[in-house]
């Protein structure tokens, strides 16, 4: 039985889209989305919250095969053409991401064209874990992720020499998000 | 369920050609519509309209148009779907739920009865008078010698 | 250029919307114009906005009529302006005209053409005197219009297809490539024909008048016929992803024109016919007679013609061709510019001065 999407579409999605923006340029801080949306199992709130925000039949979207149960929803309320995961400007991933060095990079003169993942996690809290730094951050800030691949911190280490192209990320875990723009930089801690 | 596709596609096209007007002369006559669900929409967006160079050609964009769609399910689950040009969300609810209505065998002889036959007939006769009212602008030539 | 920006004005400024709306109104004691009346009475003003609004959207292009005082360019600028609040859904299948339920259909070149002609609603025949019925209090409705049996309905042999069988037309082929978007992406040159078409179909009708004028009038002539024109409705045909097959989303009123052109021929291609194309939103006739003349006219480089007049200059034409585009830079210059106009007023006292000093002295 196909859910619906948002109940109000408009202030619904500009409510996520603003969290979005905000996460995106403080990044590592957690949001909470203010949403009531029956998400379709394996979906969390953030995550189906975030697809109808961003996606949209004029964007792509790869979803990995761990999302596939959602698959009706997202092409339904979506709309977005299907595209391979070197092509598509949006990536969904619900369990362990796919490489980051094997999604569309942007180039030197487009680095906006570097896709976007989102990337369905465990839990996000603001504490030890990780340290982040980089612009929007005063300093350090803390962010703990469960759920991410284990080699997750060399593969975004490992995007930053190809800086502007790369690769940002959503992440979400029940009515939560934060995101990782591709100009901070993590270590453990 | 027992349709084909280009039936379906035959309803959808006498509903999305009906006003609001029309539609709900014929509905007002029918059984009141069951509830639904909403499961998308209304909601108004845009589609491209695309021509071909000299009609046969190359397409290109020529201009958008307001599209209004909707998508709800009934009690037992069938999903019905509408996309109507303009801005009408009243007429693209109604629109979707009769097209849930149609696939059903139980319920589908009545709606085609009270709702899609009636429409039609109306639109065939709507392009019977345009035709009629284009063949009295039709020139009937005479040569010069039968004038002469 | 560099722009400043300068405070103040508020008040002025408002106080100038609130006597310009009630400018729009007029004298209160007349009755105000419904949208309806404006869709349904003042329908080619509402076709052109819809046209060059890029938009098929009547009762929007009404509205966007009688809040703009039925200043066709700022309403047409309404338009385009509310689209983009909206989201796109997809494409629809390219309009088939072949299967147009015709209410005009006539050619220049073929008297009698398989079909007939058909004058359908028409100007053309009219002597261009006012009738003052019209302004009387009481307008008495028209007769309706005359109805005889007609032919069932069915496709119309085109007037190309003619030409093309007996090998005097190049024949047209869909290569099936996905055409470029103007309101996505920015205009390349030298354009495909496909972005041709789409920018010369939401180009100002006066515009491409004048271009199509001055190819007749030897500015790049090319003898143009009117091979056919058809107006009337077709469908709109959509897939949406979630069904999986096309359905019908409504109709829509169109008018199209093929014109027929002489061509000299060249080294590689013998004397033949060519051909100019126009596709127009509602009944744009001279629009779309105009866009077949500039379309035929912006062909020369493919067809080895050389390129001397301004309806030939593919950049010229599409670079101006957009009234939205074109009134933006224009009526812009009327915003404050009082710093830029500063530093020319420097420079020009400056050459002043050093050339002051450099003559004799004698205008002092």
């Amino acid at each position: 039985m196909m859910r619906p999407g948002f109940h109000d579409p408009v202030p619904e999605a500009q409510g996520c889209f603003r969290a979005m923006l905000d996460a995106m340029s403080r990044p590592g801080r957690v949001h909470t989305l203010d949403v009531a949306l029956d998400a379709p199992p394996p979906l969390a709130p953030a995550t189906a919250a975030v697809l109808l925000t961003l996606a949209d039949a004029e964007t792509s979207l790869h979803l990995m095969p761990d999302g596939a149960a959602a698959g009706d929803w997202v092409r339904f309320h979506c709309g977005s053409a299907p595209a391979s995961l070197p092509e598509a400007s949006f990536v969904l991933s619900l369990g362990i991401h796919p490489p980051l060095s094997a999604l569309r990079q942007g180039s030197e003169e487009a680095p906006e064209q570097g896709a976007t993942l989102i990337c369905q996690v465990r839990s996000l809290t603001e504490g030890e874990g990780w340290r982040l730094a980089g612009p929007g951050i005063r300093d350090f800030h803390h962010l703990r992720v469960e759920g991410l691949a284990a080699d997750f911190l060399q593969q975004w280490a490992a995007q930053r020499p190809a800086f502007p192209r790369g690769v940002d990320i959503i992440l979400c875990a029940g009515r939560q998000l934060a995101a990782l723009p591709r100009t901070v930089t993590i270590e453990e801690g | 369920m027992s349709f084909s596709v280009s039936e379906r596609q035959r309803w959808m096209a006498v509903l999305a050609r009906a006003s609001l007007d029309e539609l709900r002369t014929c509905l007002d006559a029918a059984s009141p519509l069951p509830p639904h669900r909403r499961l998308r929409g209304p909601e108004t967006g845009l589609i491209m309209l695309r021509g071909q160079a000299a009609a046969v050609g190359d397409r290109f964009n020529l201009a958008e148009i307001t599209v209004t769609r909707c998508a709800v399910s009934l009690e037992g689950g069938t999903v019905g779907h509408a996309y109507l040009s303009g801005r009408d969300a009243a007429r693209a609810e109604l629109a979707a739920i009769l097209d849930a209505l149609l696939q059903d065998d139980a319920t589908k002889p009545a709606w085609m009865a009270a709702v899609i036959e009636p429409l039609a007939a109306i639109q065939a006769e709507n392009e019977a008078r345009q035709r009629r009212k284009a063949a009295a602008t039709k020139v009937q030539f005479m040569t010069m010698a039968t004038t002469r | 250029m560099a722009y400043v920006a300068v405070k103040g004005g508020e008040a002025a400024i408002a106080n100038a919307h609130g006597w310009m709306a009630e400018r729009r109104r007029g004298d209160p004691e007349v009755p105000a114009l419904s949208t309806r009346q404006v869709e349904e009475q003042l329908g080619l003003a509402v076709d052109r906005v819809m046209a060059e609004g890029a938009c098929h959207d009547r009762g929007l292009a009404a509205l966007a009529i009688k809040q703009a005082q039925g200043d066709l360019i700022e309403a047409a600028f309404l338009l385009r302006a509310y689209r983009t609040t909206l989201p796109r859904f997809g494409h629809a299948a390219p309009l088939d005209t072949g299967a147009m339920r015709v209410q005009r259909r006539i050619s220049a070149v073929f008297k009698d053409l398989p079909g007939g002609q058909l004058l359908g609603p028409t100007l053309d025949y009219t002597h261009r005197l006012l009738d003052f019925a019209l302004a009387a209090e009481k307008e008495a409705p028209p007769e309706p219009a005359a109805e005889i049996p007609g032919d069932a309905a069915g496709r119309l042999p085109r007037v190309a297809d003619f030409l093309v069988r007996e090998g005097l037309m190049r024949r047209e082929a869909d290569s099936g490539q996905e055409p470029p978007d103007l309101t996505r992406d920015p205009p390349d040159f030298p354009a495909s024909r496909a972005a041709r078409l789409q920018n010369l179909a939401r180009g100002d009708e006066g515009f491409l008048l004048s271009l199509g004028y001055s190819t007749q009038r030897g500015y790049g002539n090319n003898h143009p016929f009117v091979g056919e024109i058809r107006q009337g409705k077709v469908a709109v045909r959509f897939t949406p992803p979630e069904l999986g097959f096309e359905i019908e989303i409504g109709a829509i009123t169109v008018t199209e024109c093929e014109m027929v052109n002489q061509f000299q021929g060249s080294k590689s291609e013998p004397a033949q016919f060519t051909s100019g194309y126009g596709l127009v939103l509602g009944r744009g006739e001279r629009k779309a007679m105009s866009m077949a003349l500039v379309d035929r006219a912006l062909k020369a480089g493919e067809l080895g013609e050389d390129r001397t007049a301004p309806a030939q200059d593919e950049e010229f034409v599409l670079m101006h061709s957009d009234n939205i585009e074109a009134t933006g830079f224009v009526e812009h210059l009327k915003l404050p510019h009082y710093v830029d106009f500063q530093s020319e007023l420097e420079v020009i006292r400056r050459m002043r001065s050093t050339a002051g000093t450099s003559a004799t002295g004698s205008e002092a």
